[in-house]
């Protein structure tokens, strides 16, 4: 009996001992196998996100709006639009020097008619390349959008209420406002931050319509340029300061007899505690020349004021009191009251719904507006 | 006149052309050395977790998809026993809008000690990388639904940077829960 198991003993032990041996030289390897072939799968799924990015936002936008004028018929609109598709590219070159792109069709569809006219466009808002610096420092080139007013820079839906853009920013900076040229940014670990541009200016060929006047960078005259520059202050959370100057050399770039140099203004106030957000923004233009005295549109000027609640994570609800007027006189002074409702299903995509009553004069357009919106 | 308009102009061209063009490694940066150093010794010990079973499907609830790796980096001291106690920071990445985000937390005794913007790489929002806005964190902890005790006031203009940081903290915090107990 003890000879059998003697044998059995020795083999087990030297079984053991190979076990030992190469479990040892194999856990080892596999680790050091196991943590390269990591790296190569985390080098191969973080290539694309910091490499080339896509984006975009989108509307569409239901308007049921009835206009009224004394002594003339109620004039409806009733209309269905996708307003805005947008989307984004971006790349990263290397840490300090990355593109960042906007490419947009507005109104779904863009026609070729003979006589030019169509319902909609397609446009590049931005294309630019931004270079750091140093930690608090910034250069771009290319398009840039504006820096100025809340929403000509942040307009994706699911971040503002309202389904149609505020008019005053709208109509008085104007927004959605973008031109070629350089930029410079700093920004301090106290919250101040600045923006310096020089670049296109605005051309109006009668020398004071400024919404119009947005060349967008195609073929733009450049023989007047403009300067901008903005202070802001986001030092406290939920508090955003901010002034912008700009100047534009002459709105005529040299077309007209009488230069049509112009000056904006704006500031405006974000503040949000808790759930409550108030936001209010004034903006105005200096004109001058001829041209712009004579159409009494030497001064365009315009504020809103937006007290907004989140109900829930999910329900906002918003009023707004706009008032604005691009040619002097009573009669042109435009005033408009919103009061609407958002809903996010998902943080990046809202349904809105508002109505709105607008008053220019003795006009009146009044109704509601419903829409949808995302963002990814 | 039109001389002085030319000045701005050639000075902003003359700054671009100055400009540095080389490029600095993103992984174990100078920024996430730094990082270390300040909140751990200069010895402290990268170690991973692996996001698998549990903490994968958590941390896929947390940002509201898979995060980008199949590991995450942590830092503790040079004697630390890997247990929840010791104090850990975490290197993580979240796209805020269309680019990562690199934020670093630092987690001691189950609470948030700190949290840093490592590297910013989106077009707008970089105010979360202020003080003002990260101590909002500090001593934050994660309830039983995975939220911080905390509130955090947002930043106009910056809603997505703002949920890419507040989902990192969330995330570092649950994965600091699942080291083990000394």
């Amino acid at each position: 009996m003890k000879s059998k198991k003697i044998p059995f003993l020795i083999s087990t032990l030297f079984a053991s001992q190979t076990v030992m041996a190469i479990s040892d030289a194999d856990i080892s390897e596999l680790r050091q196998q196991v943590t390269a072939l990591a790296q190569q799968v985390e080098d191969s799924q973080t290539s694309s996100p910091t490499t080339t990015s896509i984006g975009g936002y989108g509307e569409l936008h239901y308007n049921n709006l009835t206009t009224s004028q004394t002594g003339k018929a109620d004039s409806t609109k009733k209309e269905i639009d996708f307003h805005r598709f947008v989307l984004f590219f971006g790349h990263e070159f290397n840490d300090k020097i990355r593109f960042f792109s906007e490419f947009e069709v507005e109104h779904a569809l863009v026609k070729d008619t003979a006589d030019g006219t169509n319902g909609g466009e397609v446009e590049v808002e931005q294309a630019y390349v931004e270079f750091d610096l140093s930690n608090q420092h910034n250069a771009k080139a290319g398009m840039i959008i504006v820096p100025v007013g809340i929403i000509n820079e942040t307009h994706e839906p699911p971040t503002f209420y309202g389904v149609e853009r505020n008019p005053v920013e709208k109509v008085i900076l104007p927004t959605t406002w973008w031109n070629g040229g350089l930029m410079l940014n700093g920004r301090s670990r106290s919250g101040f931050s600045y923006d310096l541009m020089i670049s296109e200016g605005l051309y109006a060929n009668d020398g004071y319509s400024i919404r119009t006047g947005r060349q967008k960078t195609s073929q733009a005259k450049a023989n007047d340029l403009a300067y901008t520059g903005r202070l802001k202050y986001t030092g406290v959370p939920g508090l955003e300061l901010a002034a912008t100057a700009r100047y534009e050399s002459d709105l005529s770039q040299g077309t007209l007899a009488s230069k049509a140099s112009a000056t904006l203004l704006e500031t405006h106030v974000i503040y949000s505690v808790d759930r409550f957000t108030l936001k209010g923004l004034y903006a105005q233009w200096d004109i001058s020349g001829s041209a712009a005295k004579a159409a009494n549109a030497n001064q365009s000027s315009g504020y809103y004021i937006e007290p907004s609640y989140k109900l829930t994570g999910q329900w906002g609800i918003f009023g707004r009191y706009n008032h604005w007027q691009t040619v002097s006189g009573s009669a042109n002074t435009e005033t408009q009251t919103d009061v609407g409702v958002n809903y996010w299903p998902h943080p990046d995509v809202v349904f809105k719904a508002d109505f709105q009553w607008h008053s220019q004069g003795n006009i009146k357009t009044n109704g509601f507006n419903l829409g949808v919106g995302y963002q990814f | 006149m039109t001389q002085m308009k030319k000045i701005p102009v050639c000075l902003l061209a003359s700054i671009l052309f100055l400009l540095p063009v080389k490029s600095i490694p993103s992984t174990d940066s100078g920024e996430v050395r730094e990082f270390i150093q300040t909140y751990l010794a200069e010895t402290a010990q990268r170690k991973f977790m692996w996001l698998t079973g549990d903490k994968k499907q958590v941390s896929s609830q947390i940002l509201s998809h898979s995060y980008y790796k199949i590991r995450v980096p942590y830092w503790q001291a040079e004697n630390a026993n890997r247990s929840r106690t010791a104090k850990t920071a975490w290197v993580l990445e979240e796209i805020g809008k269309e680019k990562l985000i690199t934020i670093g937390v630092v987690i001691e005794e189950q609470k948030i000690q700190a949290v840093r913007i490592l590297k910013f790489r989106e077009s707008r929002g970089w105010e979360v990388k202020l003080p003002s806005f990260t101590q909002q964190f500090k001593g934050s902890q994660l309830n039983d639904k995975n939220q911080l005790t905390q509130t955090v006031d947002g930043i106009s203009g910056a809603t997505l940077s703002v949920r890419a940081v507040t989902h990192i903290a969330r995330l570092a915090l649950y994965l600091q829960s699942t080291l083990p107990n000394p």
